[in-house]
């Protein structure tokens, strides 16, 4: 019995640490959309980092990155994520509201 | 259905009149532009009283059906609330018009609810699309609705009263960084259905963002509007008529007379006066007051033009 509670235990605590690593490795980072502005708007990551935008705002908003990426119009709370698989510069914008701009550079 | 009035016997203004534009803001006072000039023409029960001949058509704008947050979390009871207010009107207008952001997120049953709502008025609306009328998937159902008849993402141009209403877009292909956007297949139409057009034909120009450049850190403004502008200076009266940043502000530049509606949805703050142009939480008893329509009368006989803006409350 307690043998195979420690196993059991043993094994959580493997499966705890793998997880916890890829985690680690994916390094996923977030872009808060509030009050019309993207933050951080200017950001850098890794090859194979996902980032995930999150609307705050009451309005909906998008994520276009021009032949790259293209988000559906996230509402309150709603979101969107893209893994960046190739390095270079990525600028992106709102559809709706072009003013609000971005980039993300990807090495 | 959208019903074309011809009517070229009434050219309804002339050149070189005096233009005329009475506001009823919020504050219920009057004020009148000549030359360019403001100057208050008294409160707003005169004008009231004063019962506008000629022909009277409504702006409606920015009704976000399906808004429901904070700022107002029913936007479909104002909407009604403003057709009911057309309904109570002594005098019906010959027919609104709809400066987009009919629905909030382009969903069929946003659509639906605009539509039965704004057909209560028993008007013929003509429509241009705001940018949260082509959020859906596909980006089909304000063309399907509305697009019949129209050029491009729905632009188009008809005769009523002897004006000539021209209704443009400028929400699509937009750039990053950049404003709202007609494009130069629009452009030329519009320069190609001006043609051959007597300068003394009135013209009213509307488009869901505003065509001259309001605060362009909010993105208040077109890009290309400028063009559009260069190809109607040339006629004795022409007003623009925007929505989209839900207030009212006007100006005048020589013979062009520049207004933004109120939305019937929520309000936004003033320009660079809140961190964002986001919906504006004002308190339950002053919402209404910043809620509305407008009313637009071209007065025959070289009477002068008249934009009543009428809030819901107050």
């Amino acid at each position: 019995m307690i043998s195979a509670t420690l196993r059991s235990l043993g094994i959580a605590i493997a499966a705890a640490m793998i997880l916890h690593a890829n985690v680690a490795r994916a390094e996923d980072t977030k872009v808060m959309i509030d009050n019309f502005t993207f933050a951080p708007a200017q950001l850098t990551v890794k090859i194979g980092t996902t980032v995930t935008w999150t609307n705050r705002d009451d309005i909906p908003h998008t994520v276009v990155s021009a032949g790259k990426f293209r988000s559906k119009a996230m509402d309150t709370d709603g979101s969107f994520s893209f893994t960046f698989t190739d390095a270079g510069e990525y600028k992106y914008f709102c559809s709706l509201h072009p003013h609000m701009t971005g980039t993300v550079r990807v090495e | 259905m959208r019903h074309h009035d011809h009517n070229d016997e009434n050219p309804g203004v002339s050149r070189r009149r005096v233009l005329e534009c009475m506001t009823w803001a919020g504050t219920g006072v009057l004020w009148t532009v000549t030359g360019g000039v403001p100057r208050s023409l008294g409160l707003v029960g005169s004008a009231q009283a004063a019962e506008p001949a000629g022909m009277t058509f409504l702006q409606l704008s920015d009704s976000h059906v399906g808004f429901d947050k904070p700022a107002n979390p029913n936007a479909i009871g104002t909407l009604e609330e403003a057709i009911n207010k057309i309904n109570a009107m002594p005098a019906k207008p010959s027919f609104m018009i709809h400066t987009g952001d009919i629905t909030h997120l382009s969903k069929p049953a946003e659509f639906d609810n605009a539509e039965r709502i704004i057909s209560q008025a028993k008007l013929d609306v003509h429509y241009v699309p705001g940018e949260h009328d082509f959020i859906d998937e596909e980006v089909k159902l304000y063309k399907e609705r509305y697009g019949k008849g129209t050029k491009g993402a729905g632009w188009y141009s008809f005769d009523a009263g002897g004006v000539h209403f021209i209704g443009l877009v400028n929400v699509v292909d937009l750039k990053g960084g950049g404003l709202g956007n007609l494009g130069s297949e629009q452009l030329e139409w519009l320069e190609d259905d001006l043609k051959g057009k007597s300068k003394s034909t009135p013209i009213v120009l509307f488009a869901h963002i505003p065509l001259w450049t309001v605060y362009p850190q909010w993105g208040w403004g077109t890009e290309d509007g400028g063009r559009a502008l260069e190809y109607v200076k040339g006629f004795g009266s022409v007003t623009v008529l925007n929505g989209h940043i839900h207030q009212v502000m006007q100006k005048v530049e020589g013979n062009v007379t520049f207004h933004t509606a109120r939305s019937t949805a929520f309000p936004q703050p003033a320009p660079g006066a809140a961190p964002s142009p986001g919906p504006m939480k004002v308190a339950d008893d002053k919402l209404r007051t910043m809620l509305g329509v407008a009313s637009i009368n071209f007065k025959q006989n070289n009477q002068p033009l008249a934009i009543i803006d009428t809030p819901l409350a107050g």
